[in-house]
């Protein structure tokens, strides 16, 4: 099970909590999921969130506050400092968006922005691309969890990059690795496990299905598969087919 | 005769006291900001009775509460428009135009020309929608003042003091929180303007993954666009980013949406409980009615006539989750 900042989660799944029918629909999305992290964002609702805000806390489950929605360094570390002031918590997933449209990060605004919160005694979980020199800068900068994009927020489209995800994968063994968005389907969250991910971060993939709830237990099921498969040692594909039953002996068809 | 006071004259309260008054029950109605106005949620909504479009996000039981919803409202003096909903994105978005019609019924799909036959001035711009046709809104401060004044006419005036006497029901929305803790303000805001150049006859919905918008005519060329969904129980005025972000959803609607001119900016908080369905609750002398959330206009008249069956039968309806009469 993942360890964030010497923290053990029990559950390799976290779940953003936007984008719900209702907040009942997402409570039992969660107790269904039995995700072990509750992201949360600040930004929109500001400080008279606070029922909703209640309702996440009810959850039972780790807040992650976010800093969805910020365009630029300051806004983003304004942001953290309000949300750490608000969950009581170091713990803030870092966002910085890049643009508008694909909600890309902005990588060097995001570095920027890890080393100052990191300073100021952030415990930084940055959402950044699968990069591997932005990688290395963000953890100089004092980061020991980084989260690669599968593909952009909301987007459904999975991981768009396995070879990239993968190498990252090889290149940090030591550093806590979560898909952070992209993910549509639970094969997607299977194969970022399947990989050596610690965890997979997803919302709107569970929010906006049909059935929440159905969507959020199946995301379940295929991370454990993920984690199970991975810790089973797979095999490696290869070219030349090898059958499974031996063929000497078996009778002659022609 | 049984003395009834109703708190709050929004759209829950004036329902239930038209729905009462309707089976020949005379209700107080007490409410310190007076008739209704800008200072209640229900001034801002969009009007839409579009129970189907809603399926969407919400519970099966909207849509039956709020499928009788038109009728009930041309019965109290309202103006229905049934002019059906028109439902589009723009071609990089038509994943949640399949999304929709997956999650929706009572709609069938348009292509450009029919979208065009209904609207001509969308002419050449949407390639695909949706047209739920049994679908209708109406003007929610006409709705409002229609209420209080067939209520005037009977006698029923809206006192802004006094102490309630007899059965009270608590209509009085977010307010009620003090009384409810489980309610919640879902925050709304909506743009008015006015743009004669677009001559749209019905609601339409534009899909999008982020900025979902909705434009209802008023009539005279002047348009309501809304409305942003925000877990925030403030009332404040509306951001620049809501307001840019509707704006520029109706720019992609069409473009002579740029030269509008701007009445209103308006923003509130709308009551909902956890489910976002509402409910009646009966505590001692007390009937609450609240939580009416997005679907103010769709369900009001279904709740209030649960609240009046309970009032005169003392039926416990399906929606009330307390009874502690």
């Amino acid at each position: 099970m993942p360890v964030f900042y010497g923290h053990q989660i029990d559950s390799a799944l976290m779940l953003g909590t936007a984008q719900y029918p209702s907040p009942a629909v997402l409570a039992q999305a969660f107790r269904q999921s039995g995700a072990g992290i509750a992201t949360v964002s600040l930004r929109r609702e500001g400080g008279e969130g606070q029922a909703f805000h209640a309702l996440i806390r009810d959850l039972g489950v780790a807040v992650l506050p976010n800093t969805a929605g910020c365009h630029s360094v300051r806004e983003a570390v304004t942001t953290a400092q309000m949300a750490r002031e608000f969950f009581d918590t170091p713990w803030i997933k870092l966002e910085v968006i890049g643009d508008h449209d694909t909600l890309q990060p902005d990588v060097v605004g995001l570095i920027e922005a890890a080393r100052i919160l990191t300073d100021d005694g952030f415990q930084v979980f940055p959402y950044c691309t699968e990069d591997l020199s932005v990688c290395a800068r963000l953890l100089d900068a004092g980061c020991r969890v980084l989260m690669p994009w599968g593909a952009p927020i909301g987007s459904g489209r999975g991981l768009n990059n396995p070879y990239g995800l993968r190498s990252l994968r090889a290149h940090f063994p030591d550093v806590a690795l979560v898909v952070d968005a992209g993910i549509g389907l639970p094969s997607h969250a299977a194969a970022a496990m399947e990989m050596g991910y610690d965890a997979v971060l997803l919302n709107t993939a569970v929010a906006k299905a049909g059935d929440p709830v159905a969507m959020a237990r199946a995301m379940a099921l295929a991370i454990q598969a993920g984690q199970l498969a991975r810790s089973a040692d797979p095999i490696e594909a290869r070219d030349m087919a090898a059958p499974s039953t031996p063929l000497f002996g078996k009778a002659v068809l022609e | 005769m049984t003395r009834i006071t109703i708190l709050g004259a929004g759209v829950m309260g004036l329902a239930i006291a038209s729905e009462l008054a309707a089976r020949g029950l005379s209700p107080r109605i007490i409410d310190p900001a007076g008739p209704p106005g800008p200072h209640g949620c229900s001034w801002w909504a969009g009007g839409m009775l579009a129970p189907w479009c809603e399926e969407e996000s919400a519970e099966p039981t909207v849509v039956r509460l709020g499928s009788d919803a038109a009728n009930w409202w041309e019965s109290m003096g309202a103006h229905v428009h049934h002019g059906g909903t028109l439902v589009l994105a723009l071609s990089r978005d038509h994943a949640e135009l399949d999304r929709f019609a997956r999650l929706t019924r009572e709609h069938r799909g348009l292509d450009g020309d029919a979208i065009a036959g209904l609207e001509p001035e969308l002419q050449g711009r949407f390639r695909r929608g949706l047209f739920f046709e049994t679908e209708s809104h109406l003007d929610p401060r006409q709705a409002l003042t229609a209420m209080a004044d067939g209520l005037a006419a009977q006698g029923i005036g809206i006192e802004t003091g006094g102490t309630p006497s007899g059965l009270t029901i608590d209509a009085r929305g977010l307010a009620a929180r003090d009384a409810l803790p489980d309610l919640r303000g879902v925050r709304g805001e909506m743009l008015a303007v006015r743009c004669p150049e677009v001559r749209l006859t019905r609601t339409i919905r534009l899909l999008h993954p982020r900025i979902p918008l909705y434009v209802v005519p008023r009539g005279d060329g002047i348009y309501m666009l809304g409305a942003t969904m925000l877990e925030s129980g403030a009332k404040t005025r509306v951001t620049a980013r809501a307001a840019i972000e509707m704006l520029s959803s109706a720019y992609a609607l069409h473009p002579a949406f740029a030269e509008a001119e701007i009445l209103e900016l308006g923003a509130d908080a709308r009551p909902a409980f956890p489910d976002n369905l509402p409910r009646l609750r009966r505590r001692g002398d007390t009937l609450f009615a609240n939580g009416l959330y997005r679907h103010g206009y769709l369900l009001a008249p279904a709740v209030a006539r649960m609240a009046a069956d309970h009032v005169l039968t003392g039926q416990i309806p399906e929606i009330m989750d307390e009874h502690h009469p």
